[in-house]
This record gives structure tokens, sequence and C-alpha cells, in this order.
């Protein structure tokens, strides 16, 4: 039994340009002392996906189920929210300077917190708890530093602080939404150890969201690939890394510098992601990909299991042998467009993928 | 290639050198020559008088070189004093003293009207697309500011000549009338590109051109400035946080901290056998997309944060953070040098450097 089961999440937004269909019919589990990594690209609907589940998007016509520890979160009033909120599910953002308030002291913000959840708790019980938060999550003189606001903590320790305030009250699960996208490398490292840490700790769920496939490289144990609202493929990391199946998660993969393509040419995702609003037919991925079949252009492939084991989920309608980064499954989704599409096409293909072999497999 | 940067130290100058390296490019083939740039920032304090109370010492004493038609990246974390770098060597802000030799003229500190020519030659892209290009004004009055503001072209011509620059960069010329709104990040950063490109520069400073895109735009658009630099010999100066993204454009690499250069050199030797411990650490904390790398890497987690530039710890800048400290790092400032085994091109500030096979992550497990 899952922590956290998601079936069918569907949330849109009503706007005057027309319906923004941000999330379509998403569903995933999480569990106990897990890290789920959801990547996707700005406008993959990630971060909309984990703000529904808390209730953070009003105006959103929201269908579904998101069952947290017995109850469907998608069916609490504000004020249930509230209770599972920051109490049972904690939420840590990209941006901690935006997050803290920059008029109250730090201390007391995290005091705050554990007393609107707990009335029972005296100001001096929360406030000698935010000192040890603090200390737990590695703030140099936490006694001092407790007093200090926000502006006097530099972009590493605000995010310490926003972690120690995720921890306050114990929570089952964590989401973390892009942390560290705003710190430095070296900080980056100090904040990812540390989520590492505590989780281990206290076996919190944890959903990480990011645009960094690193992060999720190093933090993750099953990835989700989001991509026009929807999962694209949801595998074990490893699958997800070494042989991927969809070609945007191929696509991603093969975007990124790195040290086996020094120098050459990076093979980037030709255009760009589609609006919301005015989505393209069939698969959501078919004006960029490079092996369109012709039920892609009519018909939305949805995940299926490609793997024996059931782990390794795509929504793509390549057969289940074409996952993999290496030749032969480049040469069989070779042959599938020379299938659909005939000899030139192919030999476009094959020029374009196997002529550059070296640098894929690298 | 061989000698990309130029670590002249600073008591005599590069023009007297005693012992020519052989390899080195000849002194016109250097198009950037920066020497012993420093850049302050003076702090006020007081009310109605107000008076210099320090410096943030955003620039301290950088000297490098880039040749004609090659990529030199630039790293370092936030407040490291890079793009205040970029800046004086763009003119954009005087410099405290040095020297910014541009091809083979001084253009430090002169004055705008002796400037303006120069600055045909140098141009910027820069970080964000959303804040970096008016949100009011047409695509193509954007793109075509240079040709007016140098009265290079007008009217038709001026036109005709952005549409070719918008195909240039990947852009459908029939957009000529749009606004920024109506571009995605990736297309605005193309725009950016353009703008950029559009009086035939020499230099070109991209100063975190990727940070604010989507990996799949990224690399169309590390692609495109690729291209250019091949089709027109552009030389970079390649301002970025992400490791990889500089390993994949630039023939050369300098590592800042805290307003100084530690570790300098040729791509290969820097990434592949860094001898700076800092170096070693930010490359340890590069997140590796690659799950193996990931959990095979012994990562450095450096404590703390960068100090302030406004008072900079004595010494080396880095000895409060750095794993392998001694005393002398504390009180006595290391010169960028070659350190033994390595070559001429690869330098490095630091006492203690990493040795080939040292393990960097057990000693510091081991000292803490």
């Amino acid at each position: 039994m899952s922590l956290l089961e998601v079936t069918d999440l569907t949330v849109s937004f009503p706007t005057v340009d027309g319906v923004v269909r941000a999330v379509r019919g998403v569903s995933f589990g999480v569990e106990p002392g897990r890290t789920l990594g959801i990547v996707g690209e700005s406008g993959s609907g990630k971060t909309v996906l984990t703000q529904t589940l808390l209730g953070l998007t009003p105006g959103a016509q929201v269908s579904g189920r998101a069952v947290f520890e017995g109850t469907d979160l998608l069916t609490l009033t504000e004020d249930q929210m509230r209770q599972v909120r920051g109490a049972r599910i904690s939420v840590i953002f990209q941006d901690p300077l935006t997050s803290l308030h920059p008029l109250y002291k730090i201390g007391w913000q995290i005091s705050e917190m554990i007393r609107a959840h707990d009335k029972s708790v005296s100001k001096q019980q929360a406030h000698d708890r935010a000192v040890e938060l603090l200390g737990h999550v590695g703030i140099p003189r936490p006694d001092r530093r407790v007093d200090d606001y926000p502006h006097q903590f530099s972009g590493g320790m605000r995010q310490r602080a926003m972690i120690a305030m995720a921890l306050a009250l114990s929570p089952r699960m964590i989401i973390a939404d892009e942390p560290t996208t705003a710190l430095d490398a070296t900080v980056q490292a100090q904040i990812i150890d540390l989520l590492l840490r505590l989780q281990q700790e206290s076996q919190t769920a944890l959903i990480m969201i990011t645009h960094d496939l690193g992060v999720v490289a190093d933090i993750a144990d099953e990835v989700m690939v989001m991509y026009a609202g929807r999962a694209a493929e949801k595998a074990p990391k490893r699958d997800v890394f070494y042989a991927p199946h969809h070609p945007y998660t191929k696509g991603l993969l093969e975007s990124i510098p790195s040290s086996s393509a020094s120098g050459e040419r990076l093979r980037p995702i030709p255009g760009s992601p589609p609006s919301l609003i005015n989505l393209p037919s069939g698969c959501k991925f078919h004006p960029r990909c490079g092996y369109v079949l012709d039920r892609c252009l009519t018909e939305e492939p949805t995940l299926r299991p490609i793997g024996p084991d059931g782990l390794h989920n795509s929504a793509c309608w390549l057969p289940d042998q074409a996952a993999g980064l290496n030749e032969q499954a480049e040469k069989l989704r070779a042959e599938m467009v020379r299938e659909e599409r005939g000899e030139a096409a192919a030999e476009v293909f094959e020029a374009e993928t196997l002529g550059s072999e070296g640098s894929v497999a690298g | 290639m061989s000698d990309p940067i130029d670590s002249t130290p600073m008591d005599s100058p590069p023009m007297d050198r005693t012992e020519p390296d052989p390899a080195a490019p000849a002194e016109d083939d250097i198009l950037v020559r920066v020497e012993n740039v420093v850049k302050y920032f003076p702090v006020r304090a007081g009310g109605l008088v107000r008076r210099t109370v320090g410096n943030v010492q955003a620039v301290d004493n950088v000297s490098l070189s880039i040749p004609r038609g090659k990529t030199l990246g630039l790293v370092g974390e936030t407040g490291s004093g890079k793009s205040t770098f970029a800046r004086c060597v763009a003119g954009l802000i005087p410099v405290t003293s040095g020297r910014v030799i541009f091809d083979g003229r001084d253009i430090t500190n002169l004055s705008r009207g002796a400037m303006r020519p120069v600055r045909r030659e140098i141009q910027m892209i820069f970080q964000d697309p959303y804040s970096s290009l008016n949100p009011r004004r047409r695509v193509g009055a954007i793109i075509g500011d240079p040709f007016t503001i140098h009265k290079t072209a007008s009217g038709g011509e001026r036109k005709r000549q952005v549409q070719e620059l918008m195909e240039r960069v990947g852009l459908n010329p029939e957009h000529y009338n749009r606004f920024p709104a109506e571009f995605s990040g990736g297309q605005r950063q193309r725009i950016g590109v353009a703008r950029a490109l559009a009086l035939r520069p020499k230099l070109i400073i991209c100063d975190e051109p990727v940070s604010a895109l989507d990996v799949s735009i990224q690399a169309q658009v590390l692609n495109l400035l690729g291209d250019l630099q091949r089709d027109y010999g552009l030389t970079y100066l390649f301002i970025a946080h992400d490791l990889e993204v500089v390993r994949h454009v630039s023939n050369s690499v300098a590592v800042m901290y805290l307003g100084r250069i530690v570790e300098s050199g040729p791509i290969v030797p820097v990434y592949g056998s860094h001898r700076h411990p800092y170096t070693t650490a930010l490359l340890s904390a590069a997140p590796a997309a690659d799950p193996d790398t990931a959990a095979a890497r012994q990562r450095i987690i450096l404590t703390g944060d960068v100090p302030s530039p406004i008072d900079p710890p004595s010494g080396c800048r880095f000895h409060p953070r750095c794993p392998k400290a001694e005393q002398i790092c504390g009180t006595q400032e290391p010169q960028l040098e070659a350190k033994a085994g390595d070559a001429a091109t690869h330098v490095t500030a630091c006492h203690f450097p990493v040795e080939a096979g040292e393990n960097l992550a057990a000693a510091q497990a081991g000292a803490n």
C-alpha cells in the first residue's frame, strides 16, 4: 500500500484564451522512505501536479483521485487540507527568499508554524524546537541564528531553514519543488546531502520536482518524465538513464553536454514544447519526435509496461525492444521508420542517428 | 590553442617575458588580454556625510587572455566576480586598476566617445531572455537598434539586414513585427544572439546564456553559438556555473573564487587533473546525469558558504573552506603558477595542490 496513490489526475485552468490543460491523466504512487523524481521542462505540468495535491491551485478544474494515508486529498475542505499541509505533507519551494517572510525572524516563523498546528505547544517549547531543527539542518550557532531575519541568511542557509520548517512537524511526505535550482553547485551538493540524510533518518517519502537530470540521478529511486501534462515515461532510475524508451526521455539525455561528447555538436530536441491551450493531435510529442509513426498523429499513447517486471512504463507506440541508447535499439527504431514512411525517410533518419553513433552510445 | 590563458605575474609586463614559450601564440593571435584587473566597489556608510568604510573586492588582480576564434570559459559560484569581470572587459564599468587590451589596443577606461567604435566589436549576451528585451518594442526594432545607433544601415536596408540575422539565428524573418512576449524562452535568447551579432563583433561575452533555458532548448542555443563561432571566427568569453556546459563549449577555462582566479588552463588538464582543491570540490559537486557516476563519485562537501567579498579571508581566500588548508594558507597568498608536472599553460594558485590519485573526500572525512 503506497503512502500516496494518485490516479488519473487531471487539472485544467479555464482562461480567456481557452482551457489550459496543465495535467492530463497522471497516475503514480509514492512509498515511505522512497524518492520519486518528477522531471520535465517548463510547462510540463510537474509543479501544477503537486500543487493540486495540496489544494494550492484555486480556480482549477480537477478530477481524479489522490489517496494519501487513506484519504482522498482532492475531496478535503480547506480546513481539513490545512491539517494535512505542513503537518503530514510539507513543501520546499525553489526560492527560499520569497517563501520566507522578510519581516519576521526565522525562528519565529518556524515556531509559528508549529503552534499553528498544535496549540498546546508553548511559545518557549516551539522556540526551543526551532533551535533544535536549525541545528539539525546544519545551521551553525542555531541558538543565535534563530533570532536572525531571512536577509541575514545566505541562499543556502535560507534553504536549510525552509527544510527545517518542512521537517518541523515530522511529515510523512515532503514535496521539494526545484529545491536546489537557485543555489550554487557546492551548496546544492550540501542540500542534496542533507535531504538524503534526513530521509534515511525518518523514512519520509520524497517527491523531487526538477528539470535537472543530474539531481534526479543523484537522489531519486523512481523517475517520472513529464511532457505536456502527461507522464511520458515512468521507471526505476537506472532504466530511465540507461534504457530510455520514450524518444523524449532519450532526447533529454542526449541534450545534456557530457564529457563523452565534448566538443561535438549536441543533439537537441528540435522545436519547443506545445501550447497547453492548443495541444497537437495524437501523441503530444510527435511534432518534435524523430520516430513518428502513422498512429502517432491520431492516437495518443498511454503509459504501458514495456518490461517483464512491469516497473518500466512508457507512453510511446514504439515496440518494447526499442528501449535503450545502444545501436540495436537505434536500428530497431530506424526499421520502424522505414516500414512506415518508406526508404527515403529511413535513409535521412539513419544518416542523422546512426551516422553519429559514437556520440550516441558514448 | 596551446596557450589560451596567459597568467603573467604582476611584476613582469607581458612584452619582456624572459622565457618566451615557443608554443605560445604570437601576440597578434590574442584578441583580448587582461592584465591585473582590479575592480573594487566602495561601501559607504553614514547619514549626511557618506564615507567609504570598505570595498567590495569583486575582482582582484585577474590576468588572462583569449586567442582569436577561441572560447574561454569562466566558472565560479555566485559572488565570485565573474559577471563583474565580464562587464570590465566589455567596458561597461570602469576598472579600479589594471589594463584591458583588445585587438592590440588599450581600451581601459576609455571615454564614452572613444569607446563607441570599440563597442561595435564587443557584444554581450545576457542570462535572462525575459528581462533583457524591452517588452514594448518589436523584435525587428530590438535587433535593428545596433544599426541605428552606429548609423550603419537604415530603412529598407536595415530591415533586410535584420531579417537576414533572424534567419541566421533560426528565427522566422516574417516574425519581424512581433513582440518579445510572443516568443518562447529559447527564441528570445536567439533574439539576444541576433542583436549581439548585428554589427559583426569580434568578441561576444556570453553571461550565463543558457542557464535560464530548458535542457532541450539549451542544446539548441549552444549549437547555434558553436555554428556562429565557426562561420564568423568569433571569440567568446563564456561565463557559466554549469561545468559541463563550459567543458562542452570552451577551449580553455578559468576558475574564479572570491574575485581571484584559482586555476586556469586548457580544458583537458583542468577537468582531468585539476590541482586546486576548490576546482576539485566544484567538479565533485556538479550533478552528473548518470546514476552510476553519481553513486561512485566521492563528493567533497564544502562547509559553509562563499565568504563576503567585503572582508575576504586573508592569504588564500579559499582557506576557511579548504579541506587541505594549513597555517601558511591563512597568511600567505599563493601565486598562480604551473605546478610540478603540469604544462606551462595550466596554472594553479595553491600552496598544497591536489596530487594525482589523491582522495580529497577521504582526507576530508578523516579530518572531520
